[in-house]
């Protein structure tokens, strides 16, 4: 039935895309290492990117790529090796009481909350109708165009916000990272150094 | 523009047909041979041009010239013994190779070789694929191959191939940035991402080169800045034989070293042809008029071309010396990135309007004096006034500052 509606090869390209992102999700949350939890991560991301692709969104898929998969999974996988914690972690002791709990709660409320918006409106973005405003969706290059119009126009502000937002976590974190460093110095200038609160601004970090 | 995109791949067309599928299948094939063909060339060139710069003779003992240099090395890779490290993580180490193997081979897929030609009713681009994300390919690739040099080098399960990795990782998203964004200036001036677009606009004269158009600075930024993709001289700290033994491929023996090896001449030949590309108008060039023979002139330009900047990698190797890792670190991040984002800032203020152009430059000039200042500010913050060590990278060096120091106290 679906195949009478998109045609076999839309089907294929959506089963596959499909199938990396959740094979790759899976194993995101269920292998032990982290190193092949991020692996796991760029499948996904990669299915992702797939999908954009079947969605004649070219340039997002590009970007999915470039950014995710480039950039912050490699990111991701500079700490892993260096702060050395690639190896296999126990799961059985709780880091954080109560955590557990918690990330329950929040995916059953995600849960209910997509069920919510898919009977009640269009899934995806939560519209409960899609228009263009008689624009026609672009394909291949138009895509910048029209995202570059939608960005610098109607949301402006959010993306202003958003530039802002990276800036301070950016500068917020420089500013964390070499206060820590001062204090270091210090300690070893007055060479008393005590365990008992290093733990603390471990876990601040 | 509507002409220029009317020329859009086949394979996004809806409708593919046998004839369709044939074609892309033979240009598949072709551009892989072409791309083996000449790694065998660039690699015997590499090592006979770096042995004449060296008062070497080089490769001499298999074929005319030693021609046949390569495939001898390839033939001893083979029949060697494949060897996984005790320490090793089995899985990652294995599939590291081909993460960096296959997006060399994706990434010669979009550049444009010569013109269009038409085979029997169909208008064939001479390059393999014209997808729409066009030059974001070359990226996306770039960005993924950084993940197999940092696997492989954490997957061996050694200490310097791991450093090795650190570093890979470190340099190759820095200069990502500036890379990034002298690319954005290309694709500000040419109003498409498409390579095969960005060759057209190039294509009324050597003025119209982006070359030229956009002035120097992005060109010299750019291969700068892929050389440090590349990992080459001067930019190999990952490999550096001198501190860590072989860099990320220390483990690696016979088929999987050899993948590595041609992966990076791969992409040296690549990056070649898209700075061609990019900046030299591709296939662009005078065409006599000679009956049947005219579309064989845009592919001898375009080979002049990458020959002439395959030929200066290999003279960045024998006349430059290798970075340090904090000074390679210092050009991407305080010159290269402030420089190609002024740079993209100016390119995108004359392309509305001169004055804009002109206002833009001011800013930009008064946004340099501002990180200047700051950088001095940071570096005296850093070490203090009176401090004996001075500025990286500058003379008297830390090591002749000890030296004076522990001199004087001999004396």
């Amino acid at each position: 039935m679906i195949a009478i509606a998109y045609g076999w090869p839309d089907v294929l390209v959506f089963a596959t895309a499909a199938l990396l992102i959740v094979v790759g999700a899976l194993g995101v949350i269920a292998t032990r290492h982290p190193v092949h939890a991020a692996l796991s991560l760029i499948m996904t991301l990669f299915g992702v990117a797939v999908a954009f692709v079947a969605q004649s969104a070219d340039f997002l898929a590009a970007v999915e790529i470039i950014v995710y998969a480039g950039a912050i999974v490699v990111l991701f996988l500079f700490v892993i090796m260096f702060l050395g914690v690639d190896r296999d972690e126990g799961t059985r002791i709780e880091p954080l009481v109560g955590q557990r709990t918690l990330a329950a709660l929040g995916a059953v409320i995600t849960v209910a909350g997509l069920i919510t918006l898919m009977a009640r409106s269009h899934w995806v973005t939560g519209a409960t109708s899609v228009s263009t405003a008689g624009v026609p969706l672009a394909h291949g290059s138009g895509n910048v165009r029209q995202l570059g119009t939608a960005v610098f126009t109607t949301y402006l502000f959010a993306f202003e916000a958003t530039a802002a937002l990276l800036i301070i976590a950016v500068v917020g974190a420089v500013v964390l990272a070499r206060r820590e460093q001062r204090r270091d110095a210090e300690d070893e200038a007055t060479s008393s150094p005590s365990d008992a609160p290093t733990d603390l601004e471990g876990s601040e970090r | 523009m509507n002409s220029l995109l009317a020329t859009v791949d086949p394979l996004y067309n809806h409708g593919v047909t046998w004839a369709v599928v044939l074609i892309v299948v033979i240009r598949v094939v072709a551009a892989f041979a072409v791309l083996m063909g000449s790694v065998i060339i660039m690699i015997w060139f590499e090592r006979k041009a770096i042995s004449d710069m060296q008062s070497r003779i080089g490769p001499q003992r298999w074929g005319p010239f030693g021609l046949l240099q390569t495939l001898a090395d390839g033939a001893k890779l083979f029949f060697k013994e494949d060897l996984i490290p005790a320490g090793a993580n089995r899985l990652v180490f294995k599939l590291a190779p081909y993460l960096v193997l296959i997006p060399a081979l994706i990434t010669f897929a979009i550049v444009p070789v010569g013109g269009t030609l038409h085979i029997a009713g169909h208008p064939v681009l001479l390059q393999v694929a014209n997808p729409p994300v066009g030059i974001l390919l070359m990226l996306a690739m770039s960005g993924i191959s950084v993940y197999g040099v940092m696997l492989a080098g954490w997957a061996s399960g050694s200490k310097y191939p791991l450093m090795s990795s650190v570093r890979a990782s470190a340099q190759m998203i820095s200069y990502e940035a500036a890379l990034g964004m002298t690319i954005v200036t290309i694709i500000l001036v040419t109003g498409s991402l498409s390579t095969h677009d960005i060759v057209i606009s190039q294509g009324q004269g050597i003025w119209h080169w982006n070359l030229i158009r956009l002035g120097i600075v992005p060109f010299v930024v750019f291969i700068i800045a892929i050389t440090a993709e590349l990992n080459r001289p001067p930019f190999d700290v990952v490999e550096a034989d001198s501190e860590l033994v072989g860099g990320f491929h220390t483990e690696y023996s016979s088929l999987r070293f050899a993948l590595f090896y041609l992966a990076e001449f791969m992409n040296t030949i690549t990056m070649s042809a898209m700075m061609v590309t990019l900046f030299l108008g591709g296939p662009a060039g005078w065409v006599p008029n000679v009956a049947h023979l005219r579309w064989l002139f845009p592919i001898a330009w375009f080979v002049v071309k990458t020959v002439g900047f395959a030929f200066a990698y290999v003279w960045f190797r024998a006349a430059l010396p290798r970075f340090r890792y904090d000074q390679v670190m210092d050009l991407g991040w305080k010159r290269l990135i402030p420089l190609s984002l002024g740079w993209m800032i100016v390119v995108a203020g004359f392309l509305v309007a001169p004055a804009w152009g002109f206002a833009m430059a001011a800013v930009v000039l008064v946004a340099w004096i501002l990180l200047t200042r700051a950088f001095e500010l940071g570096y005296t913050r850093e070490r203090g006034v009176d401090s004996p060590l001075p500025v990286v990278g500058e003379r008297p060096l830390p090591g002749e500052v000890l030296r004076a120091i522990t001199d004087r106290e001999a004396q």
